[in-house]
């Protein structure tokens, strides 16, 4: 037996060497940012990674930190997660990373990390998703809330003929913009459209099998039911796949913030008449010009501070350190081949 | 008085006795763990940028926390041979009472005592199930592990309570002194003794050995079975509630869906670190090394700017690789033993020691 007992260490050191070995294969980003010397370096971490939508904020961030000149690195973690966010977060920290540009999972949950990483040096710039406004340097606002909620409740009314059941198929309990769109989806309701009738609100995780999956479940609870909201890019698209192959195609009325993209198919085969989107890749290059302002020492964050965003133009921070990307988009038959994203 | 004759010659049979002691403390599992730990520290502090960082020690150490806490009793309960899936969910669900109650008006004290209460409760339905009643650990705590997941998520709905006093947030992370180490490790040390101490020196923990050695054999032998079975499956839910206080406060939220999926994590961290998956065989100081293991190398691995799937798939291959050579090297020390004419076969040992503990 102690060959077995030697043999194990031995193995064991075996497998220590190759972890080395394996490190050492990743080892060529970490060298390459100490020969830039005083460039900006900045960090992209969106709430999770393998989200196309966030694949394509990074793509547009991409984009704007090679016309800058600095450098740029996505991280993230695998759930939507803040305790796995805060792990990012302090990781840049140790970085000393110029500026952090991230998309919340957590208001309040991740403040204190971002706090600490703010003292180390960081400066810290949220888009998609806020967290709360004494956290963060500024927030790029993709479209204000009430112009999502509006945008949502009318093309649906529109199409319902502004009566009848609706439901909402939502990403995770928590999320903060999608509670806020549908407090105000609530509130849009009630005010203006006293004859639809808002039955349920479940939640797909962001998740595509558990957003089709839920949009089953609406079907069958809701046998009345004449439309769904979906006002995450990746419960619309699920639930379209399980409306374009259901008898309720045609009958029951999907709408919500997708990506052209995802939604091609069923627009063109009628699934989805209209729905609304901002442009994330613009929202990720407006994000990164403005860490890169931040970074740099150019703007402080205080409102009526202005800056440059290459294509996009001149934006000016708002109250709250605010800066707002524009008015949400209707992408229909029409117009949908005009987008790649 | 006759007997003495054939003391001699078995007595070889035990392979702690064939080797000097030094040999038998330094050639073990526990020491290839703790020597690729030091071995990856050090490649990192070398190789990987900013891991020789202040921030470093302090937020590996913050991260590793919570599962540093909750593989000591899962070390426990799996040298039994059982296994405690629904920790995570009991963390989840302390971590959502703390939540409610704080949000109630109690103070925090208050509210950690009875979210602790509840793991006490929670491990103690797992432990009255398995114990007495007979039950299979995996299946039981597949169940009660949605179980209690339902109840947290349930409890708190769609809403994160956030509002936590920053005496207690602060406290959680508040460093000891200027050494960059959280006071939390005190919690942890003392645990960490105690449940050594638990395991290592008393007959309790003989007991435990016993159980996962031969269950039977326990038995007969004046283990009190389902007495050590239950107590160590409260322990369990005690300490993962007590984890789910820590991880509410560090994160500064409650939310249904904390610590989701991390009962893997501590599974993983505590077969990394030498206990087998069939009971009988382990040490803390292993387990310990293990959950630090995984830590380390997750912690340089994001500072190096490797994804976390390429993060998941070098720790799940370092891990299968862990079980792969456990087995290979027993069926290669299987050939060779049979090739040495004066060693004697480990079959001769009493029923148990040999058969299960020694060859898995």
């Amino acid at each position: 037996m102690n060959h077995s007992k030697r043999a194990t260490a031995l193995a064991s050191l075996a497998l220590s060497s190759t972890m080395i070995l394996s490190a050492c294969g990743g080892d060529g980003g970490g060298d390459g940012g100490d020969s830039g010397g005083g460039d900006v370096k900045l960090t992209m971490l969106p709430k999770n990674l393998g989200n196309p939508y966030f694949d394509t904020s990074t793509k547009g961030a991409m984009a704007a930190a090679e016309e800058l000149g600095v450098e740029m690195e996505e991280v993230g973690p695998q759930e939507a997660t803040p305790d796995a966010q805060v792990q990012y977060i302090n990781t840049a920290a140790q970085q000393a990373t110029d500026a952090l540009v991230l998309s919340a999972n957590d208001p309040e949950a991740l403040c204190d990390a971002i706090g600490e990483a703010r003292d180390a040096g960081t400066k810290v710039v949220t888009f998609d998703a806020d967290t709360n406004p004494e956290c963060r340097d500024l927030f790029i606002n993709q479209a204000t809330a009430e112009g999502i909620a509006k945008v949502q409740v009318d093309i649906i009314a529109e199409q319902i003929g502004d009566a009848g059941e609706i439901a909402i198929l939502s990403a995770t309990a928590n999320a903060t913009n999608q509670n806020a769109w549908i407090e105000l989806m609530e509130a849009e309701l009630e005010a203006n459209h006293p004859d639809i009738e808002l039955v349920d609100i479940v939640y797909g995780d962001d998740d595509d099998q558990k957003s089709f999956d839920q949009t089953a479940a609406l079907l069958q609870n809701h046998p009345n039911l004449k439309g769904i909201v979906s006002p995450t890019t990746v419960g619309i698209a699920a639930a379209a796949r399980y409306l374009s192959d259901s008898n309720s195609k045609g009958k029951v009325a999907l709408t919500g913030l997708g990506t052209p993209n995802q939604m091609r198919d069923y627009v063109k085969d009628g699934t989805v008449e209209e729905f609304a989107l901002w442009n994330p890749e613009e929202l990720g290059y407006l994000a990164t010009f403005a860490a890169d302002a931040l970074a740099s020492g150019d703007i402080s964050g205080e409102a009526g501070d202005t800056f440059e965003a290459g294509d996009l133009g001149e934006y000016t921070v708002e109250e709250d350190g605010s800066v707002l990307l524009g008015e949400p988009f209707r992408f229909n038959a029409d117009n949908i081949d005009d987008f790649d994203f | 008085m006759s007997t003495a004759t054939t003391d001699a010659p078995t007595r070889r049979t035990y392979p702690e006795y064939a080797q000097p002691a030094w040999r038998r403390l330094l050639v073990t599992r526990e020491t290839a763990v703790i020597a690729l730990l030091v071995a990856v520290i050090v490649y990192s502090l070398v190789r990987v940028p900013n891991f020789d960082g202040p921030l470093t020690l302090t937020y590996l150490l913050l991260d590793t926390t919570p599962i540093l806490l909750i593989a000591l009793p899962m070390t426990l309960v799996i040298i039994t041979g059982e296994i405690d899936l629904s920790v995570a969910s009991i963390v989840g669900l302390s971590s959502v009472l703390l939540g409610v109650l704080v949000e109630a008006g109690w103070s925090v004290p208050m509210a950690a005592a009875a979210a602790i209460g509840s793991g006490v409760v929670a491990g103690g339905l797992n432990g009255f199930l398995v114990a007495y009643v007979g039950l299979p650990s995996l299946a039981l705590t597949i169940g009660t592990l949605a179980l209690y997941r339902g109840l947290a998520v349930g409890l708190l709905g769609t809403k994160a309570v956030t509002e936590f006093p920053d005496r207690w947030t602060d406290l959680a992370t508040a460093k000891i002194g200027e050494t960059g180490i959280p006071q939390v490790m005190l919690l942890f040390v003392v645990l960490a003794l105690a449940f050594a101490w638990l395991l290592h020196f008393t007959s309790f923990g003989r007991g435990v050995y016993d159980i996962g050695l031969n269950e039977e054999a326990a038995h007969f032998t004046g283990v009190a079975v389902e007495r050590t079975k239950f107590l160590l499956f409260v322990f369990s839910g005690a300490v993962s509630a007590l984890a789910g206080v820590y991880f509410t406060l560090r994160f500064g939220t409650a939310r249904g869906d904390n610590a989701s999926g991390m009962e893997l994590a501590v599974i993983a961290a505590v077969l990394l670190g030498g206990v087998s998956i069939f009971g009988g065989r382990g040490k803390l100081h292993g387990v310990i090394a293990g959950v630090l293991l995984i830590g380390v190398l997750s912690s340089a691995l994001r500072l190096d700017g490797v994804t976390v799937n390429v993060t998941n798939i070098i720790i799940g291959l370092l891990l299968v690789a862990s079980v792969v050579s456990t087995s290979v090297l027993a069926w290669a020390s299987g050939l060779t033993s049979r090739r040495t004419p004066t060693g004697s076969s480990p079959q001769n040992a009493p029923l148990g020691v040999e058969s299960q503990g020694r060859s898995t």
